[in-house]
């Protein structure tokens, strides 16, 4: 799975961080367009392509491929 | 970006004006998606009237109408008389829906007439403030509610079904999956479908609602505490009611109701006139 996350459209509100199931993402020290600090997805191998978080993103930033 | 959204949205007016963890973005995905499965991108109007919610189609890049506060189901209505082709899909808050249109509502779900309203609640007036809205619960802290508020709070979907609307379904923002499906059904059902979303405010709703401002926590306490419908099961207290209340394919749609009533006219006139024509001679 290739997991990114738009760092023009996400705005910090760490949603994907706590739904996620099998923690794919940690809060990294990179901040957004918004200012505010953004989510990384660390480990995308674990990733199971439930695509919760794509559904869950308020602002669309969350793109999940295979 | 969400390659989906990339192909439905206006990408000139990103970012959205929603705050960071608004409930508004999930109920405008679940929407996208469930227009994408349906495919009728150039047949479908979206109507919306003031308030945070009604911001969700303006980002949409399609037919969209925002129109005055409250009577987003009013001028719904007259698109959907005079364009019958088209599949009206309708975006209120509970501002919007329940306090200055209530009247519009009640109207619109008795006449059973033929388009999706998705209500999204999110138990206060959140644009101008955070106010005390209808559907603010009771005991529950706001801005013009300072000992909490003290009176009953007003649930939409319950309206509806006693107003005879004919389908009703109530999902929260941590059910993206369900409400995707219910707007899908919703939009292809023939008859007036609310769908009521209860949605996140995490800047005006969040400490005084649920105790705390993280829209995280939220979703999980709205996961936890709602539980899905079916028929004929024990409800337990204090717990949101989610699930499809309410399917009834039976009742006519207004629209098919009116061309009946003037064909049995014009047949009535037409029988009337060759009578009087032949009367004369």
């Amino acid at each position: 799975m290739i997991i990114t996350v738009d760092a023009v459209r996400c705005k910090g509100c760490n949603i994907c961080v706590s739904i996620c199931t099998k923690q794919v993402f940690t809060l990294s020290a990179k901040r957004n367009n918004y200012g505010t600090t953004m989510p990384e997805a660390v480990k995308e191998k674990e990733c199971i392509g439930c695509k919760l978080c794509e559904k869950l993103c308020p602002d669309a930033a969350i793109n999940v491929e295979e | 970006m969400n390659r989906l959204m990339e192909r439905y949205l206006r990408l000139d007016a990103l970012p959205t004006l929603f705050c960071p963890g608004c409930g508004n973005g999930i109920v405008q995905n679940a929407a996208i998606t469930a227009i994408d499965n349906l495919g009728i991108r150039k047949d479908i109007a979206c109507v919306s009237g003031i308030g945070c919610s009604s911001w969700i189609p303006c980002y949409y890049n399609m037919d969209v109408m925002h129109t005055t506060h409250g009577r987003a189901l009013a001028f719904a209505q007259g698109l959907k008389l005079s364009c019958p082709d088209k599949k009206v899909l309708v975006f209120t808050g509970d501002g919007d829906c329940l306090a200055i249109g209530g009247n519009h509502m009640l109207h619109a779900c008795k006449r059973n007439i033929d388009m999706a309203v998705i209500m999204v609640n999110n138990h206060i007036y959140g644009m101008t403030g955070g106010q005390k809205s209808p559907a603010t619960p009771k005991g529950v802290r706001t801005k013009t509610s300072p000992w909490g508020a003290y009176d009953e709070p007003m649930e939409g979907a319950e309206l509806a079904i006693s107003m005879g609307a004919t389908y009703v379904a109530r999902w929260t923002t941590a059910h993206p999956v369900q409400l995707e499906k219910s707007i899908r059904a919703g939009i292809e059902h023939k008859g007036f479908s609310f769908i009521e979303v209860i949605s996140q405010c995490p800047i005006q709703s969040g400490k005084g609602v649920y105790g705390d401002k993280d829209p995280s926590f939220i979703l999980n306490y709205l996961k936890k505490n709602s539980y899905v419908y079916k028929e004929g099961m024990e409800e337990p207290r204090g717990k949101i009611k989610c699930g499809i209340l309410k399917h009834d394919n039976d009742k006519t749609e207004y629209i098919e109701r009116m061309q009946t009533q003037l064909q049995q006219y014009r047949e009535g006139k037409t029988a009337k006139e060759k009578k009087g024509g032949a009367k004369n001679k």
